[in-house]
This record gives C-alpha cells, structure tokens and sequence, in this order.
C-alpha cells in the first residue's frame, strides 16, 4: 500500500512585491518522514509552510495536503484539515491572555475534545516539554525557550498527522534541543508523523531529518537525502550551510599553509561506509611514512559516517601526492591539495 | 448644608449613577459587538465584507458627528417608542446609550486591531471556526484595552447625564444647573462638583485596577 504523499506543492507561487517569495515550487513530503527545509532568512521558508496550511494562498499552483487538494478551500472547509496539522510559529504566537495548560489545551477545545480528557493530555505534553510546573503561568512571564516549547507541546496537544515547525528550536540551548528531536523523533517513529522543519541550524537537519529542501530566492535550488547533501553539497546556499558542519583548518594553521613546503596537506570529505576504510595505512603505503592528522571530524548523519580529515601527508613529491589522490578518490568524496606545511606543524 | 438639600443631592447622585451605568452598560453590550463587526469585516479581517464595514462605519461616524444636546432632541420620538416617555431617567437613557455605543465601539476597535495578527493564524491553524476565533482570541486578548475604554466611556458619560437635565432626567448635573447656578448657590455647586470629582476619580480608579489585574502582556 503506497500513501498518498502528506504534502505536495505543484509549481506554487506567492508574490507580496518584488521578488516574488515563492516562485514555481514544486515539493513532495513523503509520509512519515522528516523532511528539513532550510535557506537564507528571507528565503521563503516561512511563507511556504504558510502556504501548506492554508494560512496563505499561493496565486498559482497547487496544494495537495494527504491527497486532497486544498489550493480552493474556503476557511471553513479547511478547518478539519488544519485541526490535523499542528504548526510550530517561529515567533511562538502564544495567546497573551491564557495560562501555559490553556495555550496547550486550546487547539483540543477547539476540536472539541471534553475539559476532563484536554487536562489530561495536557498534564502528558507539559511534561514530555519539560514545563509541568509552568502551567499556570503566562506567557509574558516565561523565557524566549519556554515559549517555543509550549508552541511545540501545542501544536503536537491534537496528535496531528502532519506538524509544520518554523524554527522549532532557535531558542533553545543544546541540551533542551537535543531533548525536543528526540521527543519529534519519538512521535514521528511511533505514531507515523509527517514532519516539514524548518530550520538554520545545520545540526538539527543532521539529527532528525531524512530529507533536505534547500530553499534561496523563493526557489527550490537543491533536494534530496540528508546524507548525499551533506556529503556533497552543489548549490552554494547548501555548501555555505553545511560548512558550519564540517571542521574547517583553525586559523593558526591556515596561516602557515604556503605553496612550497616539506609535506602536501590534505584536505579529504568522508560520507558512507568508505569513510571506515583504512585510508590512513594506504596514504602511507604510497608516501613511505604515515599521514599526520592534523585536523578534522567525524559526525554521525542517519548512522552513517560523515566527516572531513585534514592530514599532512609525509612528502611533497609530486608524484606521490598524485597517486594518493588516484588511489584514495574512490574511497572518498571529495579530496584536495590545500598547499603545503612545514613537517614541525 | 440643609438635610434637605443633602437628600437632594443624594437623589441626584443615585439618578447620575442609574444613568451612567444603564446606558454605559448598554453601550458596552452593543458597542463590543459592533467594535468586532467592524474589525473582522475590514480588509484583511476574517469576515472580509467591505461594503458592510464602510456602511457600518458611516452610521457610527455619523452618531458620533451629532452634538448630544441636539441628539438628545432628536431622538425623542424613538424614546417614546421604546419606554413611552419622553422624559425622566428612563427616557434619557435612550441618547445616552446611542451616543456612548458609537463612541465606546471606536474605542474597543482599536484595541481590538491591536490584537497581533500572529495571534490569530495561531487560532486559524488549529483550524479554529470564526466565532472560536473570536471568543478565545481577539476577545480575550483585546480586553485589557477595552475595559480601559469601557472606564473613559463611563467617564463620558457621566457628563453627558449632567446635560439630561433638560428632558427632565434629574442627576448632579441637573442640581448644579438649577440650585447652583440659576439661583447662584455656590456652595451647592462646589458640592456637587466635588461629588463628580469623586466619581470621577472612583471609576478611574476601579477601571485601571480592572485593567491592570486582566493584563497579562
Ligand atoms: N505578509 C507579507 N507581506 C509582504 N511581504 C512578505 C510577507 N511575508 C513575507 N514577505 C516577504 O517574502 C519574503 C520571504 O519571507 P519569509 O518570511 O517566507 O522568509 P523566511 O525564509 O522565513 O526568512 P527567515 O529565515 O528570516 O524567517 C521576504 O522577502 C519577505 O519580506
Ligand atoms: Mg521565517
């Protein structure tokens, strides 16, 4: 059985003046799947996932949300739906005159779910977000990252089906990140749910998201799994995006790297199984002596190996270098000679 | 002061005080609603129907045009339709409440303009209906200053009742204009006005306490 995709957007525009904020968009998100959505602040990111709900109407194209098209509904007809999508708000949107419960508690009156079973199921989602004994509390009088988590324990209180999420961890710190993944992670493995996430943060599309959607301009400039776009970025938006992943030379030794010296330095992208290779024992098979690492990193994208290595090769012979790099393209994505250093660095 | 004149002006401050809270009362229940038609009917709003909100604003443009010792006269034969007399407390009632209701709604529109429009998509992405929209949302959060307006509007029209007077309303202003200033009782005048001060300063005080207690901002 094949589900019809949660969301599909069929050449969307939306234009509020000059340059259009949407232009020509076409994007699936499969069912059950995490699918990371990031660009430049003023890409359209936000405009887009407006798009997806309703909230906004793109002036050609179509929407399809679960199969159905929602491109012409009127605001009631598209009330059922959206009760089945919950939204994360980038600037929290939390109701000034409600406590914490009653801004969680709000979109099950809405589709209304009786007092008792609301109280319930919002005792559950304060404390999954880490903010039981905020319930009683306004908004005013919480932080910029307690804000953001009542949005979230809000926008998951109707068990949707799809969650759209604008920048769903911006504010808060590592930790309380780490713990909100885990906790969208959990839903989207247990209960099947879609999620479409915006973000800037690299790390979190590393984390949870199976798919990236790059975003620039109002345009769709690059897709497809994390790993092959982590791994080898093309569009410059992504590779200036992911390089915040990947180590970069400190600035020290960037400094002493010249175009004539005792040993080559490498620069060598490692994704997938070849990155556990033995490249290290085969560099020294060729060169005579064995590599020394001076920079570098290994992360984890979808349990697989993502990396990049800086490594001083034992020689500055032409030659030698040459044949590293015959032998080690396979076992890499991408590899280059940044100049040389001298053997004391 | 003579016992006399004391439950004279015991009287007047009871009619003042039936009048300004009966019509502001009123004012408040029609005006609210009038305030939210006018805000969700407007370009942009959640009712969009621009010729409803530019034939409403008209009349309530209008209303507030008349100068109310001219409304006053004017709507005298609706008065009598509605309580069967042109004159005393119940009568004045009738232009005070189609005065103050025009002038509270402008009130209450703009703070309920104010109400963020982020706030609403929120309620319209959980798939909120127009009328939840508006009960949990532009209500709720709109209230701080519609109560601070709700305080000017009984404000104004405590004196506005001080002209009623004259469809034979009774009411502190009406004994300041017979007692204090037709036959030159100062002393009458100077306690009737301390009175109004002290009304004045009671309700102010009790609507920015209100005010205050219901913001959470
Ligand atoms: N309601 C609006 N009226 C006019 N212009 C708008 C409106 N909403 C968005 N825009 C414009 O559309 C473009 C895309 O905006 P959008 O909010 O979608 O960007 P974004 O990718 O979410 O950016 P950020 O990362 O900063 O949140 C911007 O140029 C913005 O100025
Ligand atoms: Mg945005």
């Amino acid at each position: 059985m094949t589900l019809p995709p949660s969301v599909a957007l069929a050449s969307a525009s939306r234009q509020f003046g000059t340059p259009p904020a949407l232009r020509d968009i076409s994007l699936t998100v499969p069912q059950g799947e995490i699918v990371g959505l990031i660009g430049r602040s003023g890409a359209g990111k936000s405009t887009l996932i407006r798009v997806l709900n309703g909230l906004d109407k793109p002036q050609s194209g179509r929407v399809v949300i679960a199969g159905q098209d929602i491109t012409d509904l009127t605001e009631t007809q598209l009330q059922p739906i959206r009760r089945r999508i919950g939204m994360i708000f980038q600037h929290f949107n939390l109701l000034s005159a409600k406590t914490v419960a009653e801004n969680v508690a709000l979109p099950l009156k809405i589709a209304g779910v009786p007092a008792p079973e609301r109280a319930a199921r919002v005792a559950e989602l304060l404390d999954l977000v880490g903010l039981a004994d905020k319930a009683g509390a306004y908004p005013s009088a919480l932080s910029g990252g307690q804000k953001q988590r009542v949005g979230i324990a809000r926008a998951l209180a109707p068990r949707p089906v799809l969650l759209l999420s604008d920048e769903a961890t911006s504010a808060l710190d590592p930790e309380t990140t780490g713990a909100i993944l885990d906790l969208l992670q959990k839903v989207n493995r247990d209960l099947g749910l879609t999620i479409l996430m915006i973000t800037h943060e690299i790390e979190v599309v590393r984390q949870i998201a199976t798919r990236v959607v790059v975003l620039d301009q109002g345009a769709v400039v690059e897709e497809g799994p994390v790993a092959r776009l982590l791994a080898s970025p093309r569009h410059a938006v992504t590779r200036a995006l992911v390089r915040g992943l990947s180590p970069t030379l400190p600035a020290d030794l960037a400094a002493r790297v010249s175009p004539q010296g005792d040993q080559a330095l490498v620069r060598i992208d490692l994704a997938g199984p070849s990155a556990r290779l033995p490249i290290l024992a085969r560099i020294a098979e060729i060169t005579g002596t064995p590599p020394r690492l001076l920079h570098g990193g290994l992360n984890d994208v979808q349990g697989q190996p993502y990396g990049r290595l800086f490594l001083a090769l034992g020689t500055a012979d032409p030659d030698r270098i040459a044949r590293v790099l015959h032998d080690l393209s396979p076992m890499s994505v991408d590899l280059e000679v940044l100049g040389h250093v001298p053997s004391d660095v | 002061m003579s016992q006399a004149m004391f439950d004279l002006m015991l009287k007047g401050l009871w009619e003042t005080l039936v009048m300004t809270f009966v019509s502001g009362g009123l004012s408040f229940l029609l005006g609210l609603p009038l305030a939210v038609v006018l805000v969700i009917t407007d370009r942009g709003g959640i009712c969009e129907a621009l010729v409803l909100n530019r034939t409403l604003g008209g009349v309530v443009n209008a209303l507030r045009s008349i100068p109310f010792i001219i409304l006053l006269v004017a709507v005298i034969p609706l008065t009598r339709l509605i309580v069967g007399s042109a004159i005393g407390i119940a009568a004045a009632i009738v232009p005070l409440t189609i005065a103050a209701t025009p002038y509270f709604a402008r009130i209450a529109e703009v703070s309920l303009r104010e109400v963020p429009k982020g706030l609403i998509d929120a309620a319209r992405a959980m798939g909120a209906s127009r009328p939840a929209i508006i009960r949990e949302v532009l209500i709720p959060e709109a209230l701080p200053g519609v109560v601070a307006g709700f305080t000017v509007t009984l404000i104004t029209l405590i004196g506005a009742s001080a002209m009623a007077g004259a469809v034979g309303a009774g009411g502190l202003g009406d004994i300041a204009i017979r007692y204090g200033y037709q036959r030159f009782e100062t002393g009458v005048m100077l306690a009737v006005v301390a009175v109004l001060i002290l009304l004045v300063w009671a309700i102010q005080g009790a609507g920015d306490a209100l005010t205050r207690r219901i913001d959470r901002r």
